[in-house]
């Protein structure tokens, strides 16, 4: 892979906003992306009008229980008369957006982008919208079996634990964590005091799954307004650039892969770090969100994007650097496990948090440290996404 | 470019094996380019619902060459994908990107309902209209009203683009039509015929698109995009012009200024138009600025949109003849282009053509569009 570090423009995000997360919100898909997308262009001090393209992002289309998803919410992203165009990597969509969205700037064909993405997902299927994943699997070899979604990701984690020799308890720690620090955050929908007891006791689901190891199903929105750098300049004292930007999508046949390492999301990031100029990610990333929609995630990821040498993120949560007067924040907006997931909102919604920390606007949620570099990640189809973004002030 | 299939059923090919079989092709047709050391991303343009599976962007990567590369999915048309691959180059994040389309309608059991499935759940889902093809019927006579175009001259068209098609070896549904069998033909909605309305077929598409230096190193005969402007127009139904192509027309302004084009008419030696409706065609030709609104009857009726007349429009045929690969029609349109521009498109070949205007629609109930200049 060959990704030219050169590239001339900056991007620059200049406004971000989103709506409550919640199980059951009464907006329509549409409203709901409008919400978002009005206090992103309210923070960024613009009107629809001076928005020149949007870039949009959504998961599944069987969540609304709408065809061509993107065209039905595209008035409520602002898609008025305007290029607009609708990404998907599955759970990987929220911080894929951005990524899309900055090429849309860096090209030149656009200058003042709308970022937007939604999902409403408490409406599909009964009895639960876990049912929507039913239909994910190879239609051939997969189906026929009828999975469910938590079982592969049970897999995943037994593994984790198998080979990194990581305890149900350590685990439990990331969401005791993330739950906290989402009682900060006034868009949460799952913020709790709880203890990692409280998690071992939680209702069994899948082994080693129980419900606290769970984000919650969640309705929401979250939205960017991503600028060149020249309205950047124009707009705002405080603009963050989007440094770096890397994805890549593993095999459809996860059967054979070994489980325990994220190899797509190291190929993701390296691309992002390159782009960026990071040479020592430990070192250089100051705070991060990277995907968590269930804790062990939280672990894994941080081993993928190389923040932590492999097989150590348990341990460093156990000491506490993960905190969010930790060396190393993690998770300072409450998660997906803390503010909910609605699953393309809820990566974009990270974006955001790391847009507000590094301006220092994330108020009770600042982290302790000064921090001018920051990433986002996110993950998702059959455990094999990954998509980064940098951030810098 | 590479392709595979355009036949109305292809129970022997998986879809995974049906785009296997367009990139290989593609990749030959550069010579020998290796997916898996000399490009850089991947993209593929699909919709869940066509697919029958949640998140089929799961499904994307392997029988690319894809896995473990950057590879992502945009639900829309092929010409999305060549939009976004188009932005990628020229931001400099990638060099060569590989996109693909693909559309199995033929495994579809439920059509109707996912046409259904497409209109607003709060607003308008509830009226059970029950043929979706309604919709499109009713934007078909506002603008055949406001246009004065008749029945008679929509015949012109579909017998034109009809017979264009028996010059493709891409048309499954393409046959000698006479303007008397279509208008005695039976309406499927009024003033829409079976004749009117693309069928289905099943196909794959990828296109390989590179930078300057590396397009002229891989290829010999490169064709250029000039420019590309997409846009969507409202999702309303109630809300959107009926007799204009808003959309058509705001993305075509967007790849005429890339290109420099003041005048399209002058400037542009053919198009290939979305024709999943034959009066969506017509619709497209006037928002692309090639005929005035109130010549359009006209031209149709002095034979200018036919093969030998100054804006020669699907010279191999359209949907109409092709049938309609779904989400790959935009890059079906592509695909006729590049043979046309290379000279290689057989009995369907122009005489001289040095600009090609490609034009794709995201279909029933929508209002979105992709407008491509694409060059020699």
């Amino acid at each position: 892979m060959k990704t030219n570090i050169y590239v001339k423009s900056r991007v620059a995000i200049v406004g971000a906003g989103m709506t409550l997360f919640r199980r059951r919100m009464l907006e329509t898909p549409q409203e709901l992306a409008w919400i978002a997308a009005r206090r992103a262009l309210d923070q960024a001090g613009l009107e629809l009008r001076d928005i020149d393209c949007v870039v949009s992002g959504s998961a599944p289309d069987a969540f609304d229980g709408v065809h061509l998803k993107g065209e039905y919410y595209s008035e409520g992203a602002g898609a008025i008369r305007k290029p607009h165009v609708r990404v998907f990597v599955g759970g990987g969509t929220g911080v894929f957006v951005p990524i899309a969205a900055w090429w849309h700037v860096a090209s030149g064909l656009c200058r003042r982008v709308l970022v937007v993405a939604e999902e409403k997902m408490s409406s599909a299927a009964d009895p639960h919208p876990q049912a929507v994943f039913r239909h994910i699997w190879d239609p051939f070899t997969e189906k026929p079996l009828n999975p469910n979604l938590i079982w592969i990701f049970a897999l995943e984690m037994h593994r984790y634990m198998h080979k990194c020799s990581v305890s149900k308890e350590d685990i439990a720690l990331v969401a005791v964590k993330n739950k906290r620090n989402a009682l900060d955050n006034p868009y949460a929908q799952a913020a709790a005091n709880i203890t990692v007891e409280d998690v071992l006791k939680s209702e069994l689901l899948v082994y080693p799954v129980n419900r606290l190891d769970i984000s919650p199903v969640s309705d929401g929105a979250a939205a960017l307004v991503m600028v060149s750098e020249e309205w950047a300049r124009r707009l705002t004292d405080t603009p963050v650039w989007v440094d770096g930007i890397g994805y890549t999508l593993d095999t459809s046949y996860w059967t054979n892969r070994e489980l325990s390492f994220p190899v797509y999301l190291k190929n993701a990031s390296e691309m992002a770090y390159r782009m960026a100029g990071i040479d020592r990610p430990a070192k250089e990333i100051d705070v991060a969100e990277p995907y968590d929609p269930f804790d062990y995630k939280e672990l894994h990821h941080l081993e993928g994007l190389g923040l932590v040498p492999r097989c150590k993120a348990a341990e460093m949560t156990r000491e506490g650097v993960t905190q969010r007067d930790g060396d190393l924040p993690i998770c300072p907006s409450g998660g997906l496990l803390g503010v909910g997931n609605p699953i393309a909102a809820a990566g974009l919604m990270k974006v955001a948090e790391i847009f507000w920390q590094l301006r220092g606007e994330a108020g009770r949620r600042q982290v302790k440290k000064s921090v001018t570099t920051g990433l986002a990640q996110a993950w998702g189809d059959l455990m094999q996404v990954g998509t980064v973004v940098i951030l810098r002030r | 470019m590479g392709y595979s299939g355009f036949t109305r059923s292809s129970e022997h090919l998986s879809f995974r094996e049906m785009v296997f079989q367009a990139a290989l092709k593609a990749y030959d047709d550069t010579g020998d380019l290796d997916p898996r050391r000399e490009v850089d991303a991947f993209i593929s343009c699909q919709e869940d619902f066509w697919e029958g599976v949640s998140i089929s962007d799961e499904f994307a990567p392997d029988q690319l060459g894809g896995v473990l590369k950057p590879v992502y999915t945009i639900t829309g048309d092929g010409l999305h994908c060549m939009a976004n691959a188009y932005m990628m180059i020229k931001s400099g994040v990638a060099d060569v990107v590989v996109i693909e389309s693909h559309g199995k309608p033929s495994e579809i059991a439920s059509m109707r309902d996912i046409l259904l499935f497409t209109l607003d759940p709060i607003y308008v889902r509830p009226l059970k209209i029950p043929n979706p093809h309604a919709i499109q019927a009713l934007e078909a006579r506002m603008f055949m009203e406001a246009r004065r175009i008749s029945r008679e001259d929509l015949g012109i068209y579909v017998v034109q683009t009809k017979n264009n098609g028996l010059l493709s070896s891409r048309a499954p549904y393409s046959y000698r039509l006479s303007l008397e069998d279509y208008m005695v033909s039976e309406y499927v909605a009024e003033p829409l015929t079976l004749f009117d309305i693309a069928g289905y077929s099943d196909a794959a598409i990828v296109a390989i698109l590179a930078g300057e230096d590396t397009a002229r190193k891989i290829a010999k005969e490169p064709v250029w995009i000039d420019g590309v402007g997409w846009a969507t127009e409202i999702s309303t139904i109630e809300l959107r012009s009926m007799d204009e192509d808003v959309s058509t027309k705001i993305a075509s302004e967007m790849s005429y200024k890339q290109a420099g084009i003041d005048n399209p008419a002058r400037s542009i030696d053919a198009v290939e138009v979305d024709e999943r409706y034959s009066y969506k065609a017509l619709q497209a030709i006037e928002a692309l600025g090639l005929v005035r609104k109130d010549e359009l009857a006209l031209e149709l009726r002095s034979g200018g949109l036919s093969r030998s007349g100054s804006t020669p429009v699907n010279p191999g045929g359209g949907a109409l003849s092709e049938g309609l690969p779904l989400e790959a029609h935009g890059l079906a349109r592509l695909l006729s282009a590049y043979e046309q521009l290379r000279g290689r498109a057989g009995r369907a070949q122009l005489g001289d053509v040095e600009r090609i205007a490609i034009h794709s629609w995201r279909g029933l109930g929508t209002s979105s569009s992709v407008v491509a200049i694409v060059s020699r």
